[in-house]
This record gives C-alpha cells, structure tokens and sequence, in this order.
C-alpha cells in the first residue's frame, strides 16, 4: 500500500460493480481510501469508496497467517467427497482457478445469480435469439422498449451511456429515439434529453408483465386477444407498440434477468425473444440482456469455454455433468448433498454464503457478513482495485482489463485457489 | 538434453525433403545441425516410420464469443462425448463445439501443433485470447476482422488516404494481437444491421455506399503495403448461396492481381444447375485457382454428421437459419464491430445438397494442382469438427476409399458429380505441404512447419499404416519444442504453446482519430481497447512469437 497522504489519481477506469462495466471512471486514492472523482454511479460510489476494515484470515474465527488459513481450505477440500463452489463472484482469473480445482476435487460450480440467469439460458438452449450489444444499441436502436426490469436501477447508468448518449454515429438520419416502458412503477428518470422522443408506458403489474408480451406477439402474429384490455393495458396501447416496432428501423427489447418479477420469466424473455425474430422477418431488431453482475457473465464465459456447459456444472463424475436442475448449490444444500460449501465473493461484502450447517470456506472481501462462523475465512482482493483482473460485460461478448489501484494487499482469487489446490 | 531421431522417412517439403531416410537431431527445443562430437542423450529409432514437422490448422474456430454461444447453446451435444479428467489432462467435453482444453488435447493427439483463429472480432479480441490461452498443447495465433466495422467503412466512403487505412488495418493487428486480417462477407455484416439481405460484389451498402469489390480491394492492398505476410483472408460475398460459384469468379478477376487467401471455398462453389437448381462449381472454380498464382484457398470440407455452424457472417447465417438441426441458432449484431451468426448444422449423407457439398469439397482437392495454394480445413466446425482431419486424408490418399463413400452418398449427387473420374490420390509429400509448409509459409511462421536447422522442434512421427486414417489418428510421438507430448495418440505431458502476432510499423497519428471514435461512439474507451502483452502472458503460462513483417511500402 501506498502512503496515505500520496494521492494518485486513475483515468478510464473500469467499474466492476456492475455488468455494465463502465470504463470512463476517474478514481483517486489518498492511502487506502478511494473516491470516485468522476463519471460513477451510486454503485461505483459504493463500492470503490467502501472503507476496508483490517482482517486476517482465521480458522473457526481465530486469525491466523494466510497460510495456515490455505492448508486448512485444503485439507476441508480433501476431505470432502462432494464440494459445492459458489457465490463465484470473481474475474476471468478467479474463474478459471474455480474450475481447475472443482475439475480437480470432483465438486459442482454455481454462482450466486444463477438463478437469475436461468432463463436466459433456457431460451437460448431451446430457441436461440437474436441481440445487439451495447455500442450497437447505443448507436442504432430507434426505438428501446424496457421489458419488465427495472433498468434504472439495476444499471444506473445505462440511460446516460446508451439511450441519452450525445452523439451517434448516424447523427444525419438521427430521430430521437422513443422509449417504452412495460411494467408499472419502473423508474423512469434516465429516459429524458434531446436524444429521447416519445416515453411511452405500458403500465401494467410488474408480475404481469408476461401477459402484456404474451399479447403483443400474438397480436403481431396477427392472432386476435379477447377483451379490451390485458393486464390493465389497453389491447389499442398493445397494437400501437406492435406498429410502432414494425416501422422502426432499429428496435432493441431490453431486459435485466435479475429485474423480472413476472409470475414466469422464462415464458418474458422466450415471448421477448419471438418478438425480436417475427421482426427481423421483415425489418431489423434484436434483443439486449443486461445483467451479469457479481461476475456473472465471467463466471458463465469461462465455465462455458472451459467445460462447455454454463455454471450449475457437477465434476462428480469426472467429466462435467450439466443439471441447471441438481446442481443449483441452493438445492444442494437443501436437500443436504454435500459436505462442504466453499463461497467465493469478491466484490459487495452482501453476497455473503447462504446459510448452512456445512462448513464453509469463505474467500470474501474484508468485512463480508456471514450468517454463521465459516471453517476457514479468507480475506480476497476486489479485482480492478486491489489487482489487475479481466471481466466480461452483460452482453457476453466484450471483455475489460481491470487495473490494479494499489488499495490493499488483499491477494486475489485466483492466487489464493491456486495455492490452495497447489496444497491438495 | 540432445535428442536424435533416427533413420525416419522424412518428408519436409519446405526443404525439398520426399520421404528420404534422415536422422533429426533437437537441442533446447529447436532443430539443430548434426553435432559431430557428441552422443544424443536420447535416441528415438523410427525406422520405417514417417516424420514430418507438427501439423499447422491454418482456419480452425477454436477461440473466441461465438464459440462460446455454441457451447452454452448445445449441451445435448456435449453429452454424447464427455471427456475425463486424466492423470495430466483437465475433464471437458468434444465432438462439434469442444472445451478449449480438449481442443487443445485432441489437436495435439492427432499431431497438430499450431491451430489458428480465423475469425477474431477486435471488439471480442481479449475474450478470444483468454479462451486460445486455456487451450494448451498448441501454438496459436488469430486473424482480426475488418471490412463490416463503421470505423474502416466511414474511412472508406469518405475516401479518405489509404495510408490511413493502413494504419489503422496495422494498429488493429497490434491492438488485437492478431498475426492477419481477415474479412468476412465484406461490408455485408453492416449491411445486414441496415435490413440488406444480400450484398454481392458491385452492389452498395445503403449507408456507406461502398461495395463489398471497394472493400476487399483497399483492405488487400492495405495488408500487402504494410508487409504482412499471409494475404487478406478472404471470406467472400453469398455464403452457401447456389450460384456464388458467378460472385467467387468475379471476386478472383476483381482482386487486380493482388495476393488474397479465399476460404472455405467449397461454400462458395456452387451453382445453379439441375433440377434443384443445385450443383457444383468446383471444376470452374479450381481452373481460376489453378491459373491466379496470387491466390491461395482453403476447402472447408464437409463431412456428415451433426456439428455447428460459426461465423461472423451474420448476414448470411440468417438466411441459413432455416437449415438449423437442432432448430435453434444465434444472430448477433456486435458493437459497430461486426457480427456472428451460430445455426447447427447437421449434414446427412443421404441429402442431395449435402452430399454435393461433401463432393464439391473433393473435387476441389483433386482439381487444383498447387498443393502450396490449398490448404486442408472443415474450417472447424462449420464444415466438420477437426477430429475428422484423418477421415478426410484418408479421402485424398486413397481412391478406393473414397469411390466406396462415394456410394453411399445421395445417388444423386454422386452422379451430379465428376468425383468418380477423379483418379488423383495425394502422396504423404502433398498431404505435408498441405498441412505443414503450405500453411506456415502463407502465415509467415518462420520457424514452424519444416525440419531444417533452427526450426522450432514441432515434430509428428507417424506409423506408414496402409489405411491413413488410422496413420494420421494416432501418431507415435508428437514433439512440441521438441519436449515429447504425445505417445502413441495419448498425451504424456501437457504443455502450452505460443500465441503468433504480427506487427507492422504504423503512424501512431491514427491513435488520435481512433480516441475521439471511440470517445464519441463506443462504450469502451479507446485506452481499455488493446489486448496487452501482459493479459497473453497470464502468469507466465502464455508467451508471444512475433512474426516478421516486411517493409511498409
């Protein structure tokens, strides 16, 4: 760590704490201390400028040396007949050590919003889709309709870097765009500026946010929906959107996993997604899914290219088992299929490991509220903070380098499991 | 350590070696002249076997986002071939779409030591890095792509200087860490994100203006003028679309003479005669290869089965969406970059279009006679999965073998087809040019694919079977910097290769026109852009082998 007093200031940097992955913050240390100096939502704010609290490593709650806190985590890991790795809040690093010792100790891999994530997966797995990314939305989208997901708050700021961004580079055939919100009580405020034309609101239940898609597709199928109203929508506002999609040039359906609260999101993002490809029948639209926090996105990358299966992947067997089913690490615990739980978290000290009679080996950030006393804590670096890392952003196909901003010695992830299996 | 081996059939054509009997000697990883006054530390008796340098997959789809799509995307695909953690190697899974870390186990198993990346978006570059650096075993490099992104068409259609077109086509290879620029359905990518649903060679993109001929004629020139060695990578107009046979003519007269590498052009080999409007180009296709010495292709051969089609051509893996098998498939639209288009793909024999896209593949082999300028690819997994590699040998070695598949094909297409006539069968020295010299000169590896003092010591040692397919399944021994990673087809240690960039000189002045770009337009910053020496070296388990480059003209 550097002197406090010492102020150093970073430019362009990305923000981990969301997967937006923001890149155009300014940060500034003075010691260990860090504030956002520019361009950071409340998130960033929140998380880079958290105050660490000093810990050790400990062992059922006695601080020990780090090293003693890894030969423990490996004598819990070889023991174990069954491990469960999750929480899995890491970078690319962190990732691929995860997978070369869950590979190596037979244990199943699943990350924190798995669950979230699900449905995504779901529908890619059974249909497909067709999406944009982010500079592709932010350039070319005539029209973003809002899907059931609080966006605002989900991705602070996703309003001020896609939908209002200043310029474009189609600024001769620039219209301003029109925003659509379906679902009440969505928070609005990012949708104004000269780049925002008509806001229109679809304003039913956030729960029923299904049935208003489930008629629009039907409608733009051409298929007729009984009464005059779906939801509290009325069907003429439904039509209107289903013209207002066909005679755009650029629509882009947004969506935030975490942010669906319809009775069933699998059934949102599939009729989402049928949207998206009636349109592009005829016309060009895509889908956008945010999302991929904590993570997420990495944790589901890297686990993909390396076992070819997203997370929720068993090594029981020895090769990779995919079961978005039974390895959930919430069943597993549950259903008390285990023997050991080793949670992984690296950003917010909230994605503490979910309650469990198992021991645990925690690998956290300082000050990580637990429920219970885990076996074996580690204190871990936030990656783009306290080392170098890479993540991947929401729409899975742009990845940042995260610099290291000198805040704490906190080793990082991937050194820690390296050294852990290294001691198996 | 000093290593000998001896009395071998040694066939390494960029040395005019045709299966004489040599004794190969290696040092520190390279081969090296023999030494007069010492004794090998280790001798490995290969008489009456062949050897040959490591094989080198000059177009192989092993890294980057859309592989990854077709992973997370069939996992009923994956269930039929899972892959065991070993003694050595990581568990995983194969067959169309494999882990990284199998993909590297089963090059390397089949005596593959190099396998190149064809189609790396710059916007999607480190995550194509990241997944190269998790396949161990062998060396890789990949081929950034241009020609759809807004920056280089806003260059073109403001007909701006091409020396700063050149210096952006080098700073891209060096952002990207790339060693050639390739260019898929030029301007067509960007032309489908503006509702064109076809874009042939002299027909203008509706924003830009300019045609896919503008494209690939200052993107050639670009990568000739500044000294990279393999050409521009060519992946033409109309993808799959009977009759391309008419766009991939008009493309090979249109290049000027100037150097293009044209692949996978077994999909683009096809006419429209028949009854089903349906038939093979290949004859015409293989007399212009034969007789335009600036180009060189690779076949993308298709072999049946199920396996996924990848591409960055989103604009024509739309159209084919409606061949899908499983029905299921991703079109991507990526970040005023490019974009990619995943639809599985099985391939059934019984099929007429199938069957003739497996014969036309053949044809094209045996038709053109240079085997320096083809090179042998499925361009994996499009065409098949490269485990198919000693099937297709096989195919071309042996006529016989090849006349008995011939009959269990749609009869329909075997006798559309001029295949049965074809009595060529390639000789171990052309399978080596194709597979070894060929590729390693077209890409400027200056010391991979040949034998001679000072190459790096990527070596395969096969049994002379009769049946080659089994020959080229299991070699004996595979050498990888001259370290012994594979015995008879199983891997006795597990190593990492090299990533291969190329780095011409640019004018740095390009970096302030790229910096308000993406300040203006995009959400990384242009300082969070390039792909640093550093993230290819994760924890010293990546390295780096700069190619050369000649000088800027």
């Amino acid at each position: 760590m550097s002197d406090v007093g010492a102020a150093v200031e970073f430019d362009h940097v990305p923000c981990p704490f969301c997967g937006l992955l923001c890149d155009d913050l300014k940060i500034s240390r003075a010691g260990a201390a860090l504030k956002v100096v520019k361009n950071g939502c409340g998130k960033a704010v929140a998380g880079f400028e958290r105050a660490l609290p000093a810990v050790s490593p400990q062992i059922d709650g006695r601080d020990v040396p780090l090293n003693d806190a890894i030969g423990e985590a490996a004598r819990l890991i070889r023991k174990s007949s069954a491990p469960l790795y999750g929480g899995l809040a890491t970078d690319v690093g962190g990732m691929r050590a995860v997978m070369s010792l869950a590979d190596r100790s037979r244990g199943v891999v699943d990350h924190a919003l798995s669950e979230a994530a699900s449905s995504n997966l779901k529908i890619l797995q059974s249909t497909g889709w067709i999406m944009s990314t982010l500079t592709e939305t932010r350039n070319r989208a005539d029209v973003v309709v809002i899907v059931g997901s609080d966006i605002h708050k989900l991705h602070p700021r996703f309003f001020e870097r896609i939908v209002c961004a200043e310029t474009t580079l189609f600024e001769d055939s620039f219209k301003p765009r029109s925003v659509v919100f379906i679902g009440d009580g969505l928070d609005q405020s990012g949708a104004t500026g000269p780049r925002v034309g008509n806001v229109v609101t679809l304003p039913c239940a956030m729960d029923r946010v299904d049935e208003v898609v489930a008629a629009l597709l039907s409608r733009m199928r051409g298929h007729p929906v009984s009464g005059d109203n779906v939801a509290g929508v009325a069907l003429a506002a439904i039509d209107q959107l289903a013209s207002t999609l066909s005679e755009a040039q650029y629509p882009v359906l947004v969506w935030a996993p975490a942010g669906l609260e319809t009775n069933n999101p699998d059934l949102t993002v599939h009729a989402v997604c049928d949207i998206v490809r009636l349109l592009n029948k005829t016309t060009r639209a895509a889908g956008l899914t945010l999302g991929g926090d904590e993570g997420g996105q990495t944790a589901t990358s890297v686990c993909g290219w390396q076992s070819g299966y997203p997370a929720r992947v068993s090594y029981a067997s020895g090769a990779p088992d995919y079961d978005p089913e039974n390895n959930s690490v919430p069943r597993k615990l549950a259903a008390n299929e285990s023997d050991l739980l080793v949670w992984i978290a690296s950003y917010t000290p909230d994605l503490g490991p979910p309650e469990t009679s198992l021991p645990t080996v925690l690998l956290g950030p300082p000050g990580m509220s637990t429920a219970g006393k885990p076996a074996v804590f580690i204190p871990v670096g936030t990656p783009g903070i306290d080392h170098s890392g890479q993540l991947i952003r929401c729409d899975s196909v742009v990845s940042l380098p995260l610099r290291n901003l000198g805040r704490s010695d906190n080793p990082s992830v991937a050194s820690v499991l390296a050294a852990i299996e290294a001691a198996l | 350590m000093l290593i000998k081996l001896t009395g071998g059939k040694v066939f390494d054509p960029a040395n005019g070696m045709d299966g004489e009997i040599r004794d190969i000697y290696i040092e520190d990883g390279v081969i090296i002249a023999p030494p007069l006054d010492r004794r090998a530390d280790h001798e490995y008796p290969l008489h009456g076997r062949v050897v040959m340098a490591g094989a080198i997959d000059p177009h192989t789809h092993i890294g980057g986002g859309k592989m990854t799509i077709g992973r997370l995307m069939l996992p009923e695909d994956h269930r039929g071939d899972p892959v065991c953690r070993g003694h050595l190697t990581r568990a995983g899974c194969g067959h169309a779409v494999p882990s990284t870390l199998t993909a590297g186990y089963r090059y390397a198993e089949m005596g593959y030591t190099a396998g190149f990346e064809p189609a790396m978006l710059p916007a999607n570059a480190r995550q194509a890095h990241m997944e190269m650096a998790d396949t161990p075993m062998i060396d890789k490099g990949a081929f950034a792509m241009l020609g759809s992104d807004d920056f280089f068409l806003r260059q073109l259609a403001a007909k701006e200087d091409i020396e700063a077109i050149k210096d952006y086509v080098a700073w891209t290879l060096h952002a990207t860490q790339a060693i050639a620029i390739k260019v898929v359905n030029p301007g067509g990518i960007s032309a489908f994100k503006f509702n064109q649903r076809q874009l042939d060679l002299d027909e203008h993109h509706a924003h830009y203006g300019v045609t896919p001929r503008d494209v690939l004629l200052s993107l050639s020139r670009a990568v000739k003028e500044l000294g990279i060695t393999h050409p521009l990578h060519v992946h033409g107009c109309n993808l799959g679309v009977p009759g391309n046979v008419e766009t991939t003519a008009n493309t090979i007269a249109g290049m000027e003479g100037l150097p293009v590498h044209l692949t996978h052009i077994q999909f683009h080999s096809y006419g429209t005669e028949g009854d089903r409007k349906f038939s093979s180009g290949a004859a015409r296709v293989a007399e212009l290869v034969n007789s335009h010495k600036n180009v060189s292709i690779d076949v993308g051969q298709v072999l049946f089965g199920q396996t996924c089609t990848a591409s960055g051509d989103s604009m024509r893996q739309y159209g084919n969406t409606g061949s899908a098998s499983p029905n299921k498939w991703v079109v991507m639209d990526i970040e005023c970059d490019a974009g990619c288009g995943v639809v599985p793909m099985r391939y059934r024999d019984k099929s007429f279009v199938n069957a003739l896209q497996w014969a036309i593949g053949l044809e094209l082999f045996l038709l053109i006679d240079d085997p320096w300028r083809i090179f042998l690819t499925t361009d994996h997994p499009n065409g098949a999965p490269f485990t198919f590699y000693p099937h297709l040998i096989r195919l071309l070695m042996d006529k016989g073998f090849r006349n008995d598949m011939l009959q269990k094909i749609n009869p329909d297409a075997a006798n559309s087809s001029v295949l049965a006539s074809l009595d060529r069968e390639y000789t171990l020295y052309e399978i080596a040019i194709m597979t070894r010299a060929g590729p390693a000169r077209s890409l400027g590896l200056k010391d991979r694919g040949h034998l001679g003092v000072g190459a790096c010591a990527d070596i395969t040692v096969y049994e002379d079977l009769a049946d080659r397919e089994a020959m080229f399944a299991t070699p004996v021994f595979v050498f990888k910097n001259g370290e012994l990673i594979v015995k008879s087809g199983r891997i006795v240690k597990v190593v990492q290769g090299a990533t291969h960039v190329a780095r011409p000189d640019f004018d740095k002045g390009i970096e302030k026109s790229l910096r308000s770009y993406f300040d203006r337009f995009h959400t990384v910053g242009f300082d969070n852009i390039a792909v640093s020496d550093d993230e290819i070296r994760v924890d010293g388990y990546g390295s780096i082998v700069v190619q050369p480059t000649a000088a800027r003209v």
